[in-house]
Order: C-alpha cells, then sequence, then structure tokens
C-alpha cells in the first residue's frame, strides 16, 4: 500500500492584482487521516491547492509534500493524485482516451485507465465522449484521473458538488477507505456538513486566512449555552426565571434562557406551578461553530 | 528525455482520440484535389490545345508563362494547403486552454516548457503528414489529370520529388507556428479568426501589394507565405511578380518559417503557457 506523505503549507500567500486571494497561511496534513479545508466560496481554498500543484505560482511561500515542491516530484501523479473543481476534459474524447494520454504522459501502465474508471464506478461508460456526461459523472471522472496513479496522497476540490446522494455516500466511504491504507487525504469543501461524516481534522480558512486548525471535535464547543423554554403562562415563567436571577431573551421558538441545565428550568417552573410547553437545550452544533469562525451569515 | 518522450507520445494520442485531425485531412484532401485536378485538367488542356484558349479567354494560348506545369500543380498541397496544419497547431494548443486540459497535463508533466516542446514536435510531425495528404491529392489527382491531358507528370523526376521533400518539410514547420500562435493567442476563437483571416485575405494582399516595387517585393519575400513558396520552389502566387525581386532560396524560406515559429512559441510560453492556471 502507498503511504502517504506529509502535506506542508509553509506561509504561503497570493495576490491576484490587488485581490489577496491567500495571505500568510501555514499548516500541514497528515498521513492516515481525512483532512477537511473549509471555508466560504471565495476563501482561497482553490487557490490554496493549485499553488500547492505548482498550477499557480505563490506570491511567497512554499507548498510541499514531504518538503518536495510539486514540480520536483520525480513521479508526480504516483505521488499525489488531484481533483479540482473545473471540468478539465476535451468533451470529443471518450474517458477512457481521456484517462490514456495522461497514462501516456505519466508513463503509468495502460492497464490503470480501466482499473481506476471501475474503481469509480465509470467502467459501463468508458468509450463514451465526456460531452455527455452528467455533472456526477465528470466528478467521479475526476476522482479516477486522480487514482491514475495509485499516489499516496489525494487532493480533492469540492468533490462532493454535483453528487447524489448514492454519490455522496460513496465518496464519503471511500475517503475513509483511502485513509485508513495510510494515505494523506486533504478534501476542501465550502460546507461542513458535507464532510463532517468523513473527516478526521479541519483546516478552515476565512477571506485568505486561517482561523481554525484542529482535530473535527475542536468545533463542537459550547461557547454560549442556552436552554429554550416557553410556557402556555408565559408571564408567570418570566416572572420564576427573574425570580430566580436567569437572564433570558424572546425567541422565535419560546423563551432563550442563560443555562445549560434543561433540569434546573424543569425544578423552577414545578416549585412555581408553572405548566411547560417546550422546553429543551439549544445546541451549538458544529455547523454554526463553523459559521461563527468564518464570519457568520454568508452565502453558503 | 523520457519525460519528453512520453509527453511526445501523450501529444499524439491527444491528436488521433478526437475526430478534428481526419476531419481537417478529408477536407484537405478534397479542396486540394479539386483545385489540383480541375486546374491541372484546364491548364494541361490549354498547353495541348485540347481545350481551345479563347473558349478560357485567357487572349492566347501560351500567355500563362509557366514554363513547367507540374511544379505549379503540386505546389498546390502547400500554398494553398498550408492553412490546415496552422489550423491543427492552433487548435491543438487554444483546445488545452479552452477546454481547461492543462490542469491534468501539467498535473502529469509539471515540467510546462517540456510539453511545449513535445507538441511542437508531435505537430511538426503530423503537420508533415497533412503534406503527404496534400500531396497525395496534388501529385494524385493534379499529375493524373496532366497525363490524362498528356502533359508529362513528371514524376520519375528527382526535381519532383525534391518539391514533394521540401513541402512535406514546409507543412510540418506551419503546424509549428500554429502551435506558436496559438499560445500567443490563447482564445480559441481570435486565434482562428486571426489565422483565416491573415492567411485568406491580409496576406495575399500584401504579397500582391508589396510585388509591385523591388523594395517593397524584397520585404515581401519574408511574409511567411512568401518564405513557404520559395522554400517549396513553386508557386502560382509567385508567378506574377511585376518588380521581378528574386525569391528567397529555398533553404532561407525554411529558415524564416522556422524563425516565425520559434518566435511565436518563446513569447507565447511566456505570455501563456507558463501564466497560472486558474
Ligand atoms: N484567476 C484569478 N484572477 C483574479 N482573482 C482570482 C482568480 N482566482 C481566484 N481569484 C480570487 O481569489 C479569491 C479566492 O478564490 P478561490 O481560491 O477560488 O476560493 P474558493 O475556492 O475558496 O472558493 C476570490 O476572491 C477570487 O475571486
Ligand atoms: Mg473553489
Amino acid at each position: 500500500m502507498p503511504t502517504g506523505a506529509v502535506i506542508e503549507f509553509s506561509n504561503i500567500s497570493k495576490r491576484f492584482g490587488g485581490v489577496a486571494a491567500v495571505n500568510d497561511l501555514s499548516f500541514t496534513v497528515e498521513p492516515g487521516r481525512v483532512t477537511g479545508f473549509l471555508g466560504p466560496n471565495g476563501a482561497g481554498k482553490t487557490t490554496s491547492l493549485r499553488i500547492l500543484l505548482g498550477l499557480v505560482a505563490a506570491s511567497s511561500g512554499t507548498a510541499t509534500f514531504g518538503g518536495v515542491r510539486y514540480r520536483d516530484l520525480p513521479n508526480p501523479l504516483a505521488t499525489v493524485g488531484a481533483a479540482l473543481e473545473a471540468a478539465s476534459f476535451h468533451p470529443g474524447r471518450s474517458a477512457r482516451d481521456h484517462l490514456g494520454v495522461y497514462a501516456i504522459a505519466a508513463g503509468l501502465p495502460r492497464t490503470r485507465v480501466m482499473e481506476v474508471l471501475t474503481q469509480v464506478g465509470l467502467a459501463a461508460h468508458a468509450a463514451q465522449r465526456v460531452g455527455g456526461y452528467s455533472l456526477g459523472m465528470r466528478q467521479r471522472l475526476g476522482l479516477a484521473y486522480a487514482l491514475l496513479g495509485n499516489p499516496g496522497a489525494l487532493v480533492l476540490d469540492e468533490p462532493i458538488n454535483g453528487l447524489d446522494p448514492e454519490g455522496i455516500r460513496w465518496i464519503r466511504g471511500f475517503l475513509r477507505d483511502m485513509a485508513a491504507e495510510g494515505r494523506t487525504i486533504l478534501v476542501s469543501s465550502h460546507l461542513l456538513s458535507e464532510v463532517q461524516q468523513s473527516v478526521d481534522d479541519v483546516v478552515i480558512i476565512a477571506r485568505g486566512e486561517l482561523v481554525h486548525l484542529g482535530p473535527l471535535s475542536s468545533l463542537d464547543t459550547d461557547a454560549a449555552p442556552q436552554t429554550i423554554v416557553d410556557s402556555p403562562d408565559r408571564e408567570n415563567l418570566t416572572a420564576a426565571l427573574t425570580a430566580a436571577g436567569i437572564t433570558f431573551s424572546i425567541g422565535r421558538t419560546g423563551l432563550l434562557a442563560a443555562t445549560s441545565d434543561p433540569a434546573l428550568l424543569g425544578h423552577l417552573a414545578f416549585t412555581a406551578g408553572v405548566e411547560l410547553s417546550v422546553l429543551h437545550r439549544q445546541k451549538t452544533g458544529l455547523e454554526d461553530s463553523f459559521l461563527a469562525l468564518v464570519g457568520g451569515s454568508h452565502s453558503l | 528525455m523520457t519525460t519528453f518522450l512520453r509527453s511526445v507520445s501523450a501529444e499524439f494520442a491527444k491528436i488521433f482520440t478526437t475526430r478534428l485531425w481526419w476531419l481537417l485531412a478529408i477536407v484537405l484532401f478534397c479542396y486540394i484535389g479539386l483545385i489540383a485536378g480541375g486546374l491541372g485538367a484546364l491548364l494541361a488542356g490549354v498547353e495541348t490545345g485540347v481545350i481551345s484558349p479563347d473558349a478560357v479567354n485567357t487572349g492566347g494560348a501560351g500567355a500563362f508563362g509557366f514554363g513547367s506545369l507540374p511544379p505549379i500543380i503540386y505546389s498546390f498541397a502547400s500554398s494553398v494547403g498550408y492553412v490546415f496544419p496552422v489550423l491543427l497547431g492552433v487548435l491543438a494548443t487554444t483546445g488545452e486552454f479552452r477546454h481547461q486540459t492543462l490542469t491534468p497535463t501539467f498535473l502529469a508533466t509539471p515540467r510546462r516548457g517540456v510539453v511545449l516542446a513535445a507538441k511542437t514536435v508531435t505537430l511538426v510531425l503530423v503537420g508533415a503528414g497533412f503534406g503527404v495528404v496534400g500531396l497525395a491529392a496534388s501529385v494524385g489527382l493534379g499529375g493524373g489529370a496532366l497525363s490524362a491531358f498528356g502533359v508529362d507528370a513528371l514524376l520519375l523526376d528527382s526535381e519532383t520529388w525534391l518539391q514533394v521533400g521540401r513541402t512535406i518539410l514546409a507543412m510540418g514547420l506551419w503546424a509549428a507556428i500554429g502551435v506558436g500562435f496559438g499560445v500567443l493567442v490563447p482564445s480559441q476563437v481570435a486565434s482562428i479568426v486571426v489565422v483565416l483571416a491573415f492567411t485568406q485575405f491580409v496576406e495575399p494582399l500584401l504579397r500582391l501589394a508589396a510585388s509591385f516595387l523591388e523594395v517593397t517585393a524584397q520585404i515581401g519575400n519574408y511574409l511567411p507565405g512568401s518564405a513557404s513558396d520559395a522554400l517549396v520552389g513553386a508557386s502560382v502566387f509567385t508567378l506574377a511578380n511585376p518588380a521581378g525581386a528574386p525569391p528567397l532560396d529555398w533553404w532561407q524560406g525554411g529558415l524564416v518559417l522556422l524563425g516565425y515559429a520559434v518566435v511565436a512559441t518563446m513569447i507565447g510560453y511566456a505570455v501563456s503557457w507558463k501564466k497560472d492556471v486558474t
């Protein structure tokens, strides 16, 4: 089994004209784990990945695989497989010929072409011209290209975009399996919910800068615990809360009380003789933490 | 070196896995066949008196002043057909930009200069193949028409076969010019429009205009079409030459064509090929 190299971004910055797309970004990606590279649209994910792959020149900084720049890798496709979001196909070429061209260029055995097409479930469409492919099929073909050299590291830019539910389930299992084999997996997404079932670690960027880095669980913080409580007799409920010194605000679904303990409110209501219609702790999910980190109300 | 050879093989595979090459080859064959066969029959008929000169309104036999017909007829393969290898070369590079296939290409072969060199070598060879196709039409059909009217097609003449060789070389160089122009103007539509406008309209007019004065005629010799005709050694376009400036030698013509290809490719490499692929 190929073991993955450590991917290392060191202080990379990229300016497009006056726009700072990436600003002093540093992080490492370890083998044997799935790392989610997250951030809203325009955060600089694609630019960072293209810099890593030598397709875009960084304004400063370096990105390497085991200390080696992509362009200096002796067998790039056998070291890193990449699927970037743009559909990069000649529409008049069949999937088999498309992969065949790059197998030749990289000196890989032609038998790999049908192997990877089978692996991504496109074997039956191998001879079909790519112009007739659906978005989901194109995503799979992009993934097949990434797998061509049986690489130890995979770099996937928004691989879940355009996949049907069955495809999403498939790719989640696929990412887990690849990481379990010891490969390095870096997968970008603008939606945490898309990848949270598959990733071990998260690297979150916003406006080109790193905002959070760590295991997925590090996002599960109870920063501002609240409990939602309501009653048909709201007047007496608010009186009881005020008497107990619990601050609250009035929300859409009831009163948002500043406590993480529903039992406390239940006891309070019981002793005050107030009937409750709603009582539950408000979940501060991963997605909320994510949104808070990247600056809240984006067009996500 | 192995990287380069693999890259050349991959570039060949790119060309032969889409339909463009044989569509262009078929149109090239038919177009040249029609011109060489048609004009071959007409001019041979006039020369041998089978067709009355008055019937074609030339004002008298011999007024063509062609000397030997076969070299002129055979030269249509390149003097008219050269736009086909140019288009193949232009589409080979602009297609990479248009379909964003530079991404998988540069991922497989991160050395971009190697890729461009491999593409040029590949297109020179395929362009030479287009030369063979054009010659099959101009020598095959044109020569057949000459023979049918009793004009010696000169197929056993070594000069004919030297011209054939130089035509194949010229067509290869034209494909390299196409590759260079494609990286210089990576927008496919713009590139094709400019190539068609220049080769079919602008350059013929420039050559005609330049031919009236000796100074300008000498400059006109360095236009790519003139250089190509000089390399091949015969062309209908060099027949009308009022100022009588002598054309370049064949090898000078070849070097001028090579120069256009090299300059366009090097500038194109700097302005588009090595830029960010986003
Ligand atoms: N080729 C380019 N020219 C100019 N600006 C660009 C280019 N590519 C990306 N950008 C800008 O850089 C920023 C980051 O874009 P991108 O890396 O595509 O973000 P993401 O992939 O996270 O959505 C955006 O503001 C985008 O508009
Ligand atoms: Mg992106």
